[in-house]
């Protein structure tokens, strides 16, 4: 059994921050890509099986927190005779480093795999003062 | 599956093996690379049937692929890599791409005919009935 435990791909996440959840259960970190492009950061997390609705996005300060339920599936008259992965619910956070422009973020989910697009604050522009002669 | 714990406690190797894999894990070695399986399934039964799925997230229906022979169900897909531009970059790559295959051993004969398959925000079911001529019978027992 000690061999199992690394074959499961879902990584569960060690410690969920320091605030403790209500919700009993497993949780899961989800795998992410992160891109950079010249205008925006993009970030893929795969987290299959997610009710969408309980998809759950906050930037607080610079901590970007993504979170999201699963349901877990119970088949009736059936029984689980082998089991590779476990379902859980979805917590990760990061810590982003460049500005984001929090009020322009895009979410999206498909095929099991939520896509953020944080698109870079525009750097602020040098304020010219105008001397006018009296 | 299997326990074989008597062999493991006689083989001194185990707990050599043990303290290399302690040793590589507090000093960050790489571990030899491990033939993973994927994608990860679970299996259901019951008597007249059996349900597999798999987690496969961002795999488009069209690029997942099933098919059976006798009692070997077998799975193939691919999952491209975003197209890069210059000047972009990633900052993590934690998620794999590349094609797959998996064949997996069903329990019984199935109806071939009945099989059905979705694939629901990246998680793949399958419905696999168990033919007829392969469900138990029970017999009756006669009291003479």
């Amino acid at each position: 059994m000690a061999d199992k435990k690394e074959e499961i791909q879902k990584k569960e996440a060690e410690a969920v921050d320091t605030v403790e959840r209500t919700r009993s259960g497993k949780v899961f970190f989800p795998l992410v890509d992160i891109m950079e492009t010249e205008k925006e950061i993009i970030l893929f997390a795969d987290m299959p099986g997610v009710d969408k609705k309980s998809i759950d996005v906050t930037l607080e300060k610079d901590v970007l927190s993504i979170d999201a339920n699963v349901q877990p599936v119970v088949y009736d008259d059936f029984e689980l005779d082998y089991a590779e992965y476990e379902v859980g619910d979805f917590h990760r956070s990061f810590t982003l480093n460049d500005n984001v422009d929090q009020k322009k973020i895009r979410a999206g989910y498909k095929n099991g795999v939520l896509q953020l697009t944080l698109p870079k604050a525009e750097p602020e522009k040098p304020k010219r003062i105008k001397i006018v002669e009296e | 599956m299997l326990y074989s714990t008597f062999l493991q406690k006689t083989d001194p190797m185990r707990e050599l093996n043990r303290i290399q894999h302690e040793i590589d894990r507090l000093f960050g070695a790489e571990r030899p690379v491990k033939r993973k399986l994927f994608p990860p399934v679970n299996v259901w039964t019951n008597q007249d049937a059996a349900i597999i799925s798999a987690e496969l997230p961002g795999f488009d229906m069209k690029d997942v692929h099933l098919s059976i022979v006798g009692n070997e169900l077998t799975m193939k897909g691919k999952r491209e890599m975003p197209e890069m531009k210059d000047g972009e970059f990633f900052h993590r790559r934690e998620r794999s791409y590349g094609e797959f295959e998996r064949i997996i051993q069903l329990p019984f004969v199935v109806d071939h005919a009945k099989i059905e398959a979705s694939l629901t925000d990246g998680v793949l079911k399958i419905a696999l009935p168990r033919a007829e001529s392969d469900k138990p019978i029970n017999i009756e027992i006669k009291s003479n």
